[in-house]
């Protein structure tokens, strides 16, 4: 019976580190339509950034903040100089994304060599904590608080603020929202070095999890894909209930059906992709 | 072939008379070694150490063996098998060289070894696919670190009768490493009176361990056989979710690797591992490449930085046999399959008629000693065999070590 309830209490944990991680994807995919591949890296660079500067002695929610900067800064660069000339090209966008991935990957070889780094969980999060009859990782309940908090920010600000409400008229229709005078193009950078922050951040929070090594980039990009596929792009939710539904399945899944462990996740992104394209919270049918 | 030598020994001895000052040594073009590692990509952690074994080697050995020059020609395969084959082909017919060392992956491998044996070129490898030196051999193959299950049939051994374990679960990456591990560990330890209860195949890319941690149950050891930077997070998740506390762990030279020592928190400390190598191992030669890969590079070598540098070794003493000569490729291939070394940096080992190690396996515990991590060693099995103790003939007769080989008794 335990078991049960350490899968249901790590498939929420497990959600809320793919909400982090798919979230900027979602934003970046829903108004910008780049299917921004190098997603992965930028999850990647963000825990090398954040690893570098907890050997450092930094703080660990500092270096998390400031690997965000720093990966937001990266994706500000890549958006202006590259992406921005390939507006509407998606074929170019995919490969131009994908070598760049490459070239992140084989740069983070170079610095950090190839050895996995593990991270530690800050001070006074490393133990485990009873729930019922089962024990569960402190760390691991506190992304999921982490994952609440994020989804309220980016909420917040998509909703309630001037900036989002412009966000929110460039995904529904680009072509009017620049007739009424806000600068797209302006906030598409706004909008992919935020994406890319997010990522960033997401890969310092999944360290003390997952650690670092050459080829998370890899395991994480198709997660992300799975997730906003599932709950639709360019949509908070979609994002939300998406990474919660694979959370569960991931767990369920793997333990209830060991041979389908390759494609238990594949199966309801293909369910959606043949009967609702748009995904479960789109507002798009691609 | 003649032909051509005789040419050229008729234009080395014309151009010695003419110019008489010239050093007759310069006839003799140097003996051409072909790299085979992944600098790129997410194998290149175990291919940026094996190219370091091989630097340190030839470095110690001033890039002179058996009198002869060595040229080392190093190529990335990225790690794939399309890459290997485009490698092995460049090494061979452009490159010409005398001798391959690697490649890391077995189904690198697996992708060149029918074309290496087709063009005679001995082929050094630590990929560790079983059948390479058992139903499927390659006659130009030498294996000098250990088959899959070699190091996991002691571990069988020492995990029923010195651990007393009567009932195991096995985790491992879902590939045929990972079932030649296994299947190695549950046969011995089976036959010694244990027994496996549960078999558990994560996929290789798997992010959380947790959904086949969460599994075990009714236990008391748990054998696993990761590779790569698996280790790091499965170890890690084990000790969170408290089943660490619970059963002992062990693993096979991979999963806990000297090289890996430094990315090991204290959640691995306790583990037990089977190696054929270990950098605790007291031989002289040992201590000169452990300090030395200290020095240059910063970091305790593990299985493939020690695994290059006894390739190199292997070839030094089958040149020396054949008077560096290496035109005569059986000669060669020969001369390699009968070296015999006793101070190598994991002691003393030869080959069987297979072209396969027969050497120590070492059991190690891992533990933190004056803060560092270190796998100290507490048994040592010398003479293992890739058939451990069974006959070659029956082992031979049974199907290679797979997902549901052995099956899991009910």
């Amino acid at each position: 019976m335990s078991q049960w309830l350490l899968l249901g209490v790590n498939s929420v944990s497990l959600g809320g580190l793919l909400f982090l991680l798919s979230a900027g994807f979602s934003l970046i995919f829903g108004l910008m339509r780049i299917p921004n591949l190098t997603h992965g890296s930028f999850f990647m660079l963000g825990a090398y950034f954040g690893v570098t500067l907890l050997q450092l002695g930094w703080n660990f929610w500092l270096a998390a903040l400031v690997a965000a900067v720093g990966i937001a800064a990266v994706g500000g660069v890549i958006e202006r100089l590259l992406l921005r000339r390939l507006a509407g090209q998606e074929l170019a966008q995919v490969l131009v994304t994908l070598g760049l991935s490459f070239m992140i990957a084989d740069l983070c070889l170079m610095v950090w060599g190839g050895d996995p780094i593990p991270f530690d969980a800050p001070p006074g999060l490393r133990g485990a904590l009873p729930i019922a009859s089962i024990v569960f990782p402190t760390y691991r309940l506190v992304v999921v608080v982490i994952a609440v908090v994020i989804a309220a920010a980016l909420w917040l600000l998509l909703e309630r603020t001037r900036l989002g409400a412009m966000i929110r008229a460039g995904v529904d229709d680009e072509a009017m929202a620049r007739v009424t005078g806000i600068r797209v193009s302006r906030i598409f950078t706004i909008v992919f070095c935020l994406g890319a922050a997010v990522a960033g951040f997401a890969g310092v929070i999944g360290g003390p999890i997952l650690s670092v090594y050459p080829g998370l980039d890899g395991d994480m990009l198709p997660l992300a894909l799975i997730v906003v596929i599932l709950g639709g792009t360019g949509s908070l939710l979609g994002a939300l209930l998406g990474s919660l539904i694979i959370g569960f399945l991931y767990n369920y899944g793997q333990v209830l059906f060991p041979e389908l462990a390759y494609i238990i996740l594949f199966l309801p992104m293909l369910l959606i992709l043949l009967f609702r394209p748009q995904g479960l919270f789109g507002r798009h049918v691609p | 072939m003649a032909f051509t030598l005789d040419r050229r020994a008729f234009l080395a001895g014309a151009a010695a008379a003419a110019l008489p000052c010239a050093p007759a040594i310069a006839a003799a073009p140097p003996v051409r070694i072909g790299l085979m590692t992944v600098k790129t990509g997410p194998l290149a952690q175990g291919g940026i150490q094996m190219e370091q074994g091989f630097t340190l080697f030839l470095k110690h050995r001033n890039s002179t063996l058996a009198g002869r020059e060595v040229e080392l020609i190093v190529a990335d395969t990225g790690g794939n098998p399309a890459g290997a084959k485009t490698k092995a082909q460049e090494l061979i017919e452009r490159d010409k060289v005398d001798f391959i060392v690697g490649p890391l992956a077995a189904f690198e491998l697996l992708a060149i070894t029918n074309y290496v044996e087709q063009h005679k070129v001995p082929m050094l490898s630590l990929a560790a696919a079983d059948d390479m030196t058992q139903r499927k051999p390659n006659a130009f193959f030498v294996r000098a670190s250990a088959t899959s299950s070699q190091c996991t049939h002691p571990l069988g051994d020492y995990a029923a009768k010195e651990m007393k374990l009567k009932r195991v679960a096995t985790i491992s990456e879902d590939f045929a490493f990972g079932y030649e591990q296994i299947g190695g560990f549950q046969q011995v330890f089976e036959d010694s009176g244990g027994r496996i209860v549960m078999k558990l195949w994560p996929p290789l890319n798997t992010a959380d361990f947790t959904p086949f941690i969460s599994q075990f149950a009714g236990i008391d050891g748990v054998m696993n056989g990761f590779a790569g930077s698996n280790p790091i997070k499965f170890n890690q998740q084990y000790a969170e979710l408290g089943a660490k506390a619970k059963w002992p762990i062990l693993g096979g030279w991979t999963a806990y690797d000297d090289a890996l020592l430094k990315s090991f928190g204290d959640d691995a400390v306790g583990a037990i591992s089977a190696a054929w190598y270990s950098s605790e191992i007291d031989t002289p030669s040992n201590k000169r490449f452990v300090a030395d890969i200290l020095k240059e590079y910063g970091n305790i070598p593990g299985g493939y930085a020690a695994g290059l540098y006894i390739n190199g070794m292997c070839i030094e003493a089958a040149l020396k046999k054949t008077g560096g000569k290496t035109e005569d490729r059986q000669a060669l291939i020969a001369a390699l399959r009968a070296v015999s070394l006793t101070d190598t940096p994991r002691g003393p080992f030869h080959f069987d008629h297979l072209g396969n190690v027969v050497g120590t396996v070492f059991i190690r515990r891992l533990e933190r000693k004056n803060g560092k991590l270190v796998n100290t060693i507490i048994k040592t099995y010398p003479n293992v065999s890739q058939f451990w103790t069974y006959d070659e003939k029956e082992y031979l007769a049974k199907p290679v070590y797979s997902r549901d080989y052995p099956p899991l008794k009910s």
